[in-house]
């Protein structure tokens, strides 16, 4: 850990302090020197899928593979050895222990392309990016492609833990006596399998049931939220109307739109939903099928290089990958909300590029439920919290609100886990390209997802 | 990989009954019936020889011995005179001289002698001159003489054999790059699905040595309609011939889009070419990626069938937009770009219905003759520059669109035509290749009908 510079107070001794953690933007600058640059060239993904719908029956590498080959044929790279591609799905098969290596195996890239599976639950795009820029600032590799998939239709299906132990000393026993010994163990309640659940494993809480908490607890009002869901479907449909996504998507399977995604709806419509998450808050229960996302399929890549492999391809660079972070929250025991990690990941971010949200020209706080971005929002703006929980002398700041998710988000695409991070950078690189320069410096855009498990990473890009 | 593999395979197949007439008891039986006989076409390939067989070459003076001595260099078996009984790859008359129809008796019985030595899939080439409205009415006579002779032939001939005509422009000398080139064109399997048509050859050409099997090594081309098939099949034939090639189709078939430019590794551009800046797009992609642009292909187009008397609004225009005013806004930006400027090639593809129409396609057929329309008056735009913009008209092609029309009507459709079967993609794929090529420099404005020779239209 860094000293750190000035004196924190008391109550900044927290571990989730902003100075505990900051370094000063001086010292940062001259630790990066002889760190080269690493640009996003541009992004793939396919259409998102409400679950059991368009891709019920692929599995996530069909998704993965065809993510890749459609990058591959926009910027041409067929036959290509990429430095490294990473990627990774949140549900994941145990016979996928080699997902991204086979899909890269499956796609028009050379063959001699290496390839690793991460996993951070809904952050996995993320880090996948921050991750290979990383590698791609020190020189280890030139090029990367950083992706993630996920499919809730053909999520994998356990035998239950009776069943599994049984079959393993059945695997085990010798003699046809054991065996039937072994046999004669199973009960009917062993044979029901083991599906998995959003439910968080320490608390049996599912995500949407510990949003409506953290909902709750910052007082987000269900107006607010059904406001921030229809804003989101309609700047989507907007984008994909203006053709905005005809280099960012590659239709798959039937489908050139996020299927979720309702440009006609309206706040009577939403307003009319019932909650299904937190009615155990009675009249207090805001979240609704509307306002949260659905389970949803689908898959993302991104184009990572340096700036000299761009170059030498005459590929577009589109922006930079300034700086990204990962913090985490105690959820566990009540402290702060499952996916309220974000609300300390990105003041930490932005002190140490010596950058505040005013400095932002794009916000793209991933739509987990409208309950999250909101909190977040509402986090960054209570003076407590900016002095008790993030050591600052007041609130941390307030955004402009149309500068926030301005071609839609998760509530109007879908939420395939591992492959939002994929969509939310490729989109703010091109966003952030068409921008250009705000006030004589490159526009900056600052990502932000939550994750299961309270985590959250966040990024900051630069147009180019 | 899948999904090139099964377009792959559908390339290779012949149509059932031309397999089943083909051999055996099914080859037997159509000729106790009299039924039709197609044969398994002649096709291309970069390591076929130009022609099976040797080649005859008819006709005196210079031009018949510029021929001949071309052929040499190209490696052919050449004849001056037939030898009886030795089956030919191809006959090739000469008639650039002709000044009176009388004189055409010598050649034409020279050739139809020899035309029972031909080989299967065979071809005959006719070199003449066009007829002019100046020139002296027996010289316009012997001239046009030869228009009937080639669609007679064409059609008497049987096995896959054709026959085509190469037209030069006055002052044009028989061996001229140009016309040398639409030679080769007509004698190899390039122009399988070609029959009874004419190439004309309006100046001399280019006059370096062309690369016969690269032909296309170093340009760029565009594909507009390239997701799948003729567009796919033109795709993969520039690359084939050595074309870097950008795949543009809508962005609803940009999966399908994806496979083929992985295929030949080219990049997809997704696309709706009716988008006012379509032109400038497709020029910044190419100029950004590949620094140059050298052949348009323009290839994507749509069917909106009804009988006029039932037509709408949104069939009509929508079939105007896509398949002729989109072209012409785009050549627009292309004209007006210095990029496009030296030996560009613009490639259209019309459609034999809009040549001999077609019932409820008034709104289609008037796209595809405006084409034709387009191509001839842009012509001189491209000429000051060296560029040349032609159309290839395709007539019955199986692709999965033909594949739906119901079994009686296709069999049918599929028959009428001298070749007795439907054309494949690669067949107008091939006819473009042909125009995109260095080697026809010369060759501007011509509008080509793959058809077999369909017994409709010209």
């Amino acid at each position: 850990m860094t000293t750190p510079t000035t004196p924190v107070n008391e109550s900044a001794t927290e571990k989730f302090s902003v100075k505990t953690k900051q370094t000063t933007p001086a010292a940062t600058t001259s630790q990066r020197r002889g760190v080269r640059k690493a640009v996003i060239v541009g992004g793939n993904r396919i259409p998102f899928a409400r679950s059991g719908g368009a891709y019920s029956h692929c599995s996530n590498q069909d998704m993965l593979t065809a993510a890749l080959d459609g990058l591959v044929a926009r910027f041409g790279l067929a036959d290509e050895e990429i430095g490294e591609v990473a990627a990774g799905a949140v549900l994941k098969h145990s016979r996928d222990f080699n997902l991204t290596r086979e899909a890269v195996l499956g796609s028009a890239l050379a063959a001699t392309t290496p390839a690793y599976d991460l996993q951070q639950a809904c952050a996995t795009g993320m880090e996948a990016v921050i991750g290979l820029s990383n590698k791609i600032k020190l020189g280890q590799i030139d090029s990367a492609i950083a992706g993630g998939v996920d499919s809730a239709s053909d999520a994998p299906i356990a035998v239950s833990e009776g069943l599994r132990a049984i079959l393993l000393d059945l695997n085990r026993a010798k003699t046809m006596g054991q065996k039937a010994k072994i046999i004669s163990r199973i009960r009917p309640k062993d044979l029901s399998p083991d599906a998995p659940s959003t439910g968080e494993p320490r608390t049996g809480l599912s995500m949407g049931e510990h949003q409506a908490l953290t909902t709750a607890q910052w007082k987000i009002s269900r107006e607010a939220q059904d406001e921030l869901a229809l804003a989101s479907h309609k700047n989507l449909a907007a984008a994909y109307d203006r053709n905005f996504f005809d280099d960012l998507v590659t239709p798959f399977r039937g489908l050139s739109r996020d299927s979720n995604l309702r440009g006609d709806s309206t706040l009577e419509k939403l307003a009319s939903l019932k909650p299904v998450f937190g009615k155990s808050l009675g009249d207090n229960a805001t979240m609704t099928a509307g306002n949260s996302t659905p389970l949803t399929d689908g898959a993302s890549a991104v184009l990572l290089a340096s700036d000299e492999w761009a170059q030498a391809r005459d590929l577009p660079i589109l922006a930079d990958v300034l700086d990204g972070e990962a913090a985490a929250v105690d959820f566990v025991h009540g402290k702060d909300g499952l996916l309220m990690a974000p609300a300390f990941a990105v003041p930490r971010l932005l002190a140490r590029n010596g950058l505040t949200l005013d400095d932002i020209d794009y916000f793209e706080i991933h739509e987990a439920f409208a309950g999250t971005v909101l909190s977040t929002l509402a986090a960054w703006e209570d003076e407590e919290f900016g002095t008790t929980r993030l050591g600052l002398d007041g609130a941390f700041g307030s955004i402009d609100r149309s500068k926030l998710n301005v071609n839609g988000s998760s509530l109007a695409a879908g939420h395939p886990f591992a492959a939002t991070g994929g969509r939310l950078v490729a989109t703010l690189a091109k966003m952030l390209h068409e921008r250009g320069q705000v006030d004589g410096r490159p526009a900056r855009g600052l990502i932000s997802v939550c994750a299961a498990g309270g985590q959250g990473v966040v990024a900051i890009l630069e147009a180019r | 990989m899948t999904t090139q593999n099964k377009v792959a395979g559908a390339r290779e197949k012949a149509d059932k009954y031309t397999e089943f007439v083909s051999r055996g008891f099914g080859k037997d039986l159509a000729k106790r019936l009299g039924l039709p006989q197609p044969v398994v076409l002649r096709r291309y390939s970069p390591q076929a020889p130009l022609v099976e067989g040797p080649i005859l070459v008819l006709g005196q003076g210079a031009g018949s011995d510029g021929v001949s001595r071309l052929l040499l260099d190209w490696h052919q078996d050449v004849r001056r005179h037939a030898t009886p009984k030795e089956k030919l790859g191809a006959i090739v008359a000469v008639l650039d001289e002709l000044q009176h129809p009388e004189e055409l008796s010598a050649t034409m019985l020279a050739m139809g002698a020899a035309l029972r030595d031909l080989k299967k899939n065979a071809r005959i080439v006719t070199i003449s001159r066009s007829a002019l409205a100046s020139d002296a009415p027996a010289v316009a006579a012997a001239r046009n003489g030869v228009d009937g002779i080639v669609r007679s032939v064409a059609k008497e001939l049987r096995a896959g054999a054709t026959a085509n005509g190469i037209v030069l422009a006055e002052g044009i000398p028989a061996d001229a790059p140009s016309a040398m080139s639409a030679l080769r064109f007509f004698l190899s399997g390039r122009s399988a699905f070609v029959d009874g048509q004419f190439l004309t050859a309006s100046s001399l050409g280019a006059a370096e040595q062309p690369d016969w099997e690269k032909p296309l090594d170093g340009a760029v081309a565009v594909v507009t309609g390239a997701a799948r098939g003729i567009g796919a099949a033109i795709a993969r034939t520039l690359a084939r011939d050595g074309a870097t090639v950008i795949a543009v189709d809508v962005p609803a078939a940009g999966d399908h889009l994806a496979a083929v430019a992985n295929e030949i590794r080219g990049t997809a551009l997704q696309l709706d070419i009716t988008t006012p800046n379509a032109g400038q797009r497709i020029l910044d992609h190419a100029m950004a990626r590949y620094g140059r642009i050298d052949i348009v292909v323009h290839n994507a187009g749509i069917t909106r069938d009804k009988l006029l008397a039932n037509m709408d609004n949104a069939k009509w225009d929508s079939v105007i937009a896509v398949n002729i005013a989109s072209q012409l806004r785009m050549n627009e930006a292309f004209l007006a770009s210095p990029n496009f400027a030296k030996n560009s090639r613009i490639i259209s593809v019309a459609s034999t219905s809009g040549i001999a129409g077609n019932r409820g396609q008034s709104n289609y057929a008037a796209s595809k003759a405006g084409v034709i329309g387009m191509v001839r008056a842009t012509a001189p735009l491209l000429a000051e520059k060296g560029g040349t913009v032609n159309a290839v008209a395709p007539g019955f092609i199986e692709t999965d669109m033909t594949a739906k029309i119901p079994f009686a009507t296709r069999e049918i459709a599929r028959r009428l035509n001298s070749l007795q079967q439907g054309g494949r993609p690669i067949d107008v794929a091939e006819a473009i290749a042909f125009f995109a090529q260095p080697a026809a420099a010369g060759v501007t404005a011509n509008v080509l009908r793959v058809c077999g020779q369909n017994l409709v239209g010209q």
